[in-house]
């Protein structure tokens, strides 16, 4: 674990996720919201990062970096403990797969369509952190067969609700918004809601797995 | 009780509605967003006897005419009572010029016509009762990128002047400080400063960078010497922050601003201190601005 300087108000900590026991950016975060060190003010899970805001008025980037360490440890001790199994609910998201890149995506990945919907369907994902746009939230746990590149040309509108593939990365579009991901289908459960508390259902941390709607495709 | 509000009748190239914004909901993919010059807008709300984090209009270039209606939020019967920071702009108020940074007393009916800025770019209109549009997540900001909040301000668009005070405005005029001359802001090396050449740290320091036409509430982008970069791996998406000098391909630094990404794929080089943030926010095409690395 390395403590980057990310300015006067903030601390960029990066996880050495090669390490055998090393918390996942998202387990650092939930840990972190739960026993929330002096002065921070926020966190902000991503790849291999949590970036803390801080208030340095109450509290300083060597007093946190001592913190979050704690906090670390504690984690790799538990989870050598436990296993860790994580929260046991799973967040099971309906999908008709129907998108428009379901062909595209079978031929890249050499299976048929029923297989790119079962493998799709069969792993627990987990949201490791949200970003480029309120509510979206990137899927880690994809089947590495389905491991596909951003389309060339992305689109100018991907409709809200589309559940789709890039990298090694699963999600579903919360809006309506332009991007470059592979389609896989559709879902009508609304990911993001600003006026529902919290707004997102892809929280960091949450677990969740998609689920055919209507039995499989033709 | 009758009901008070911003009529407006020419929205300038950009007005939209401003608070502090809504940090802390960056891990759900929202950011901050927020008035560009936090400052100004505090001090705004400051002289109309406001809240500082009340929500007022945020003027792009100035441009904006406003016809005020009804009794304004606490001001008395027939009037409302505002001030403008920020961008230093002509202003009239029914036809007499009325100077910036102190409170104006507005009767109902009269257009307060806000010209350009002879420096600077963004200029605050507060109101006292402050501007009350519905909060969207415990806001009233427009964030440009991800289209939260309310709808940038359009010719026709009426917004309602709320009642929430804290006392009466006790300051004629606050002493500012200009926008004139280049802008010099201080950086402390960012999180991933040993990505670039050793040398990368000195040249931004060294030489002044252009600000390009380009910028908006995202990002100030920048045209000067080449950053070049010695680490060639692409960098996972990681967690941003306001004032971050992200160097992109080119090697030329985007200085992030209010409303920038949760997550960004580029180095940041440095980090502009909080403090000098504001003053970034008031940075327009053609001026030029000084790295003081730390």
């Amino acid at each position: 674990m390395r403590f980057l300087s990310a300015g006067d108000r903030a601390l960029l900590v990066e996880l050495d996720l090669a390490a055998e026991a090393a918390p996942e950016p998202a387990r650092l975060y939930r840990a972190l919201m739960r026993d929330k060190p002096a002065g921070a003010l926020e966190f902000v899970p991503a790849a291999r990062t949590v970036l803390v805001r801080f208030d340095p008025a109450l509290t300083s980037s060597a007093l946190l970096a001592a913190r979050i360490g704690e906090v670390a440890r504690a984690m790799e001790d538990e989870a050598a403990e436990s296993g860790d199994a994580g929260d046991a609910d799973v967040l099971e998201i309906p999908v008709r797969y129907d998108g428009e890149d379901l062909d595209d995506i079978a031929r890249l990945a050499g299976l048929s369509v029923a297989e790119v919907v079962a493998r799709h369907c069969a792993p627990v994902y987990t949201v490791a952190f949200c970003g480029f746009a309120p509510g979206f939230g990137y899927l880690t746990g994809l089947d590495d067969a389905l491991w596909l590149p951003r389309r060339a040309v992305p689109r100018t509108r991907v409709p809200a609700g589309s559940v789709a593939v890039a990298d090694r990365y699963a999600a579903v579009y919360p809006q309506a918004s332009p991007g470059g991901w592979n389609l896989l289908g559709r879902t009508d459960v609304a990911v993001w809601d600003a006026a529902r508390q919290p707004p997102a259902m892809f929280v960091p941390g949450v677990r969740v797995r998609f689920v055919a709607a209507s039995g499989l495709p033709r | 009780m009758t009901r008070s509000e911003l009529v407006i009748l020419a929205p300038g190239p950009l007005t939209t509605v401003q608070d502090l914004g809504r940090p802390g909901l960056a891990a759900l993919g929202v950011g901050a967003s927020g008035a560009a010059d936090r400052g100004s807008l505090r001090l705004a709300n400051r002289l109309v006897g406001n809240v500082e984090g009340a929500a007022a209009l945020e003027l792009t270039l100035g441009g904006l005419q406003v016809r005020i209606e009804g009794a304004g939020g606490g001001a008395g019967a027939g009037a409302a009572i505002v001030a403008l920071t920020g961008a230093p702009c002509p202003v009239t108020v029914g036809g007499r010029a009325v100077g910036m940074n102190g409170p104006v007393a507005v009767r109902s009916g009269e257009v307060i016509v806000v010209g350009v800025p002879a420096e600077g770019v963004r200029t605050y209109l507060a109101v006292r009762g402050g501007v009350a549009v519905p909060e969207v997540l415990g806001a009233r900001s427009t964030d440009t990128l991800s289209g939260l909040g309310p709808e940038p301000v359009r010719a026709g668009s009426v917004l309602p002047i709320g009642s929430e005070t804290t006392g009466f405005p006790v300051v004629d005029q606050a002493p500012v400080r200009g926008h004139a001359g280049d802008a010099v802001l201080r950086v402390v090396p960012g999180p991933r400063a040993d990505w670039f050449d050793p040398e990368a740290l000195r040249t931004l320091g060294a030489e002044p960078y252009l600000v390009t036409a380009e910028s908006n509430r995202i990002g100030v982008r920048l045209d000067g010497p080449e950053l070049r970069r010695t680490e060639v791996a692409e960098l996972p998406p990681e967690g941003m922050v306001r004032g971050a000098l992200q160097v992109p391909p080119s090697g030329r630094p985007v200085l992030l601003l209010a409303d920038h990404p949760v997550t960004g794929g580029y180095p940041v080089i440095g980090v502009v201190a909080d403090a000098d943030v504001d003053r970034a926010g008031q940075l327009r095409p053609g001026d030029r601005v000084r790295f003081r690395v730390r």
